[in-house]
C-alpha cells in the first residue's frame, strides 16, 4: 500500500533535516519526512515528544530554525507569500477545535473562502453546506459553537478547514478534547475523508484509528522519528524497544 | 424500574425517569421578601436600619422638592424648591449664550440626535448602518450649528450649556474609540517602532491628570503652534479629552484583546486569513465585547469629564449651572441648581449604562 502511492511521485511534503529549538529545549531533532499525494500518515508518541510541533511546522504556525520544509515544492521561509501560500494548500485542525465564537457555524466556514479565496458570499455560503452536509451538520448551520456539543465542533472544525479546499489536512490530536462518546463519530469523518483520496498527517493516541486508517505511522520521542512503518508491521513487530514500550502502555 | 422488560438478548430495557417539577419556593412580594431581605438575622437588621433611614430622609426631601415646590413663578414664601428658577434660566443652561432666533437650529440637532439615539437602542438598523449613522450625521449636525451653507455663523464663544458637554462628550466618544482601538492595537504590534510610540503615548497621558492636559492645550499648545496658525480653543480642548479618553480605551481594549485564546490567532492563520484579517473578523469583535462593561464606563466618565471644561474658560452645563445660580437677580438658588445638574447627568450617564447591559445581554453567544 505504501509503494502504491509513493511510486514515482514527488512528495507533497518534503522535510529535510529539521531542527527547532524553544530556547535552549531541542524539540526537534535531525527530522527527515516525506509525504506523497494521498497519504494518510498518524503520528503518535508520548506528550512533549514534538509531534505537535512537528506538524505545526508544516504550517508556519511554529518557525523552524534549521532545515527546510518544503509544500508541493514551495519553501517555507518568513517570505509573506510562500507562508500564504502554503496555507492556502494546507488545512488545520486543532485539538480545542478553536471554532471563533462570535460567529455563526455557517459564517465560521465562510470567513476564509470570503477574504482568503475572494469567493462571492452566496458562493461561499453553498459551499460551506456542502461541507456541513459532509460532516452531517447542516441543520446546525445558523448556530453559535457554544450551542453545539464538542463532537460536533470537532466536525465543524474540519468542515471549516475543507471550505478552503486544501490538499493537505492536518490534524492535531483532534479527539483529545472530546467526552469518550463522542471521540467516534469524529473520527468516522476523518477516515470518511481518507477514503476520498486527501493527503492527511494526523497526530493521534488512538491506535485502533492508526491501524485502520493510517498507511503509515509514525513513532515520535525526544523530537526524534523513532519507527516509521505500515501499520500492521508497526503494531505487531515493532523494531525500536522505545516503540515496543509505548504500545505496551497504551494498548 | 422495578418492571424492567427483558430485550431479546435478556438485558433490561433502560427507561428513563420522567422529569418532575421543581420543589417550590416561595414566590410572590412575601417569598421575595423572605429570601432577599430577611434570610438571616443580620439581613433582618439591615433591612429595618434601611427602612429606618428611609423613612428619615425621604419625606423631608420629597416635600421639598415637590409638595412644597414652587414650579413656574417664583414664590418667596414657599419652604420648598423653586423650580421657576430652572425654567427661568432653561435656555442658557441647554445652549449657553446661542443666539435666541437661532435656537430652532440646537433644537433640531437636538432631536435629530434623540431619534438617532432611539433608533440604535430600539436596534431597528443593522449595526454596519447605525455606525455609519454615527459616524456621518454628526458632521452635517456640526455646521448646523456652527454655520456656514447658508446658515449664519454662530461664535463658539457663544456656545455651552448642555449643548457644549453633550457635543464635546459625543465627538469625544466617537473619535476615541477608533483611536483607542488603534493604540491597543500598536502596542501589541510586532513592530518595535510602533510598539514603543504607542506604548509611549498611552502611559504619557495615563500619567497626567486631564485638567493638566486641557491647561496645555489652552495655554500651552498656543506657544509651540508656529506664528499664524491658530486653532480655536474649543478644539484644543476637543482634542485634549480625545487624547485622554484614548489612552484610557486603549487599556481597556488590550485587555480584552489578551483574553484572546492563542488558538484563535493559530485557527484563522491556518485558514489563510491575513494578519489585518484575523484582527478586524476574528480577535477585535471578540474583545471588544469582552470589555464593552469598561468601554461603557470610559463612555460615562468621558461625559462626565466634560465638566473640567469650566476651568479653561468654556460654559458646558456645568459652568451654565454655577454661572446662573450666581446671577444676582436669582440669588440663593444653589441647591435647585445643583440638584438639577446632577438629576439631569445622572439620567444621562444611567442611561448610557442600561445601554451597556443591554449590549451585554446580547452579546452572549
Amino acid at each position: 500500500m505504501v509503494m502504491e502511492k509513493t511510486m514515482g511521485n514527488t512528495p507533497v511534503i518534503e522535510i529535510t533535516d529539521l531542527n527547532k529549538w524553544y530556547g535552549n529545549f531541542h524539540v526537534l531533532k535531525n527530522i527527515n519526512l516525506r509525504v506523497y499525494s494521498g497519504e494518510v500518515i498518524v503520528i503518535c508518541g508520548p506528550s512533549g515528544s514534538g509531534k505537535s510541533t512537528l506538524i505545526r511546522c508544516i504550517n508556519r504556525i511554529e518557525e523552524h530554525q534549521a532545515g527546510t520544509i518544503r509544500v508541493k515544492g514551495m519553501e517555507l521561509t518568513n517570505r509573506m507569500k510562500n507562508i500564504a501560500g502554503i496555507r492556502r494548500e494546507v488545512g488545520m485542525v486543532f485539538q480545542q477545535f478553536d471554532l471563533f465564537p462570535h460567529l455563526t457555524i455557517l459564517e465560521n466556514l465562510t470567513l476564509a473562502p470570503c477574504w482568503v479565496r475572494k469567493m462571492s458570499k452566496k458562493k461561499a455560503e453553498s459551499l460551506a453546506m456542502e461541507h456541513l452536509d459532509r460532516v452531517q451538520l447542516r441543520d446546525q448551520a445558523l448556530k453559535y459553537p457554544g450551542q453545539l456539543s464538542g463532537g460536533q465542533q470537532q466536525r465543524v472544525a474540519i468542515a471549516r478547514a475543507l471550505c478552503m479546499n486544501p490538499e493537505i489536512l492536518l490534524f492535531d490530536e483532534p479527539t483529545s478534547a472530546l467526552d469518550p462518546e463522542m471521540i467516534k463519530e469524529v473520527l468516522d469523518v476523518i477516515q470518511q475523508l481518507a477514503g476520498e483520496g486527501i493527503t492527511m498527517i494526523c497526530v493521534t493516541h488512538e491506535m485502533g484509528f492508526a491501524r485502520k486508517v493510517a498507511d503509515r505511522v509514525i513513532f515520535m520521542d525526544t523530537g526524534e522519528i523513532v519507527e516509521e512503518n505500515d501499520p500492521e508491521t508497526f503494531f505487531t513487530h515493532p523494531q525500536w524497544d522505545r516503540t515496543e514500550a509505548f504500545l505496551s502502555q497504551i494498548l | 424500574m422495578e418492571t424492567a422488560t427483558l430485550t431479546p438478548l435478556g438485558l433490561k430495557t433502560f427507561v428513563p425517569r420522567p422529569d418532575k417539577a421543581p420543589p417550590l419556593v416561595a414566590s410572590g412580594i412575601i417569598g421575595w421578601m423572605r429570601i432577599n431581605l430577611f434570610n438571616t438575622s443580620f439581613n433582618s437588621v439591615l433591612t429595618v436600619l434601611a427602612l429606618a433611614f428611609l423613612c428619615k430622609v425621604l419625606p423631608p426631601l420629597v416635600s421639598w422638592a415637590f409638595l412644597d415646590a414652587s414650579w413656574l413663578t417664583p414664590s418667596p414664601e414657599h419652604e420648598g424648591a423653586c423650580w421657576a428658577f430652572i425654567v427661568n434660566k432653561f435656555r442658557v443652561l441647554m445652549v449657553g449664550l446661542y443666539p435666541g432666533e437661532q435656537l430652532w437650529r440646537p433644537m433640531a440637532v437636538a432631536v435629530i440626535m434623540g431619534i438617532l439615539s432611539v433608533v440604535t437602542v430600539a436596534r431597528k438598523l443593522s449595526t454596519r448602518l447605525l455606525i455609519l449613522l454615527w459616524y456621518t450625521l454628526p458632521v452635517g449636525l456640526f455646521f448646523i450649528i456652527n454655520g456656514g451653507f447658508g446658515l449664519p455663523k454662530v461664535e463658539q464663544s457663544l456656545w455651552g450649556g448642555l449643548m457644549l458637554s453633550m457635543g464635546l462628550a459625543v465627538i469625544g466618544i466617537l473619535l476615541s474609540l477608533p483611536f483607542g482601538i488603534l493604540l491597543a492595537l500598536g502596542r501589541r504590534s510586532r513592530l518595535a517602532v510602533v510598539r514603543t510610540l504607542c506604548t509611549g503615548i498611552i502611559e504619557c497621558v495615563r500619567g497626567v491628570p486631564l485638567i493638566t492636559i486641557l491647561f496645555m492645550a489652552s495655554v500651552m499648545l498656543p506657544i509651540f503652534l508656529p506664528q499664524g496658525v491658530n486653532i480655536n480653543n474649543l478644539l484644543r480642548v476637543q482634542i485634549g479629552m480625545i487624547l485622554f479618553s484614548s489612552a484610557y480605551i486603549a487599556e481597556v481594549v488590550r485587555g480584552g484583546l489578551q483574553a484572546i485564546p492563542v488558538g484563535q490567532f493559530e485557527a484563522a492563520g491556518s485558514l489563510g486569513l491575513k494578519p489585518w484579517q484575523t484582527t478586524v473578523f476574528v480577535v477585535l469583535p471578540q474583545a471588544l465585547r469582552h470589555v464593552v462593561p469598561s468601554l461603557i464606563g470610559r463612555c460615562v466618565a468621558l461625559f462626565k469629564d466634560t465638566s473640567l471644561v469650566i476651568i479653561v474658560g468654556l460654559l458646558d452645563f456645568l459652568g451654565m449651572v454655577k454661572a446662573s445660580s450666581q446671577d444676582p437677580k436669582w440669588l440663593g438658588y444653589d441647591a435647585e441648581a445643583y440638584v438639577f445638574c446632577a438629576f439631569v447627568y445622572w439620567i444621562i450617564c444611567f442611561s448610557m449604562s442600561r445601554y451597556g447591559q443591554s449590549i451585554e445581554r446580547r452579546n452572549q453567544w
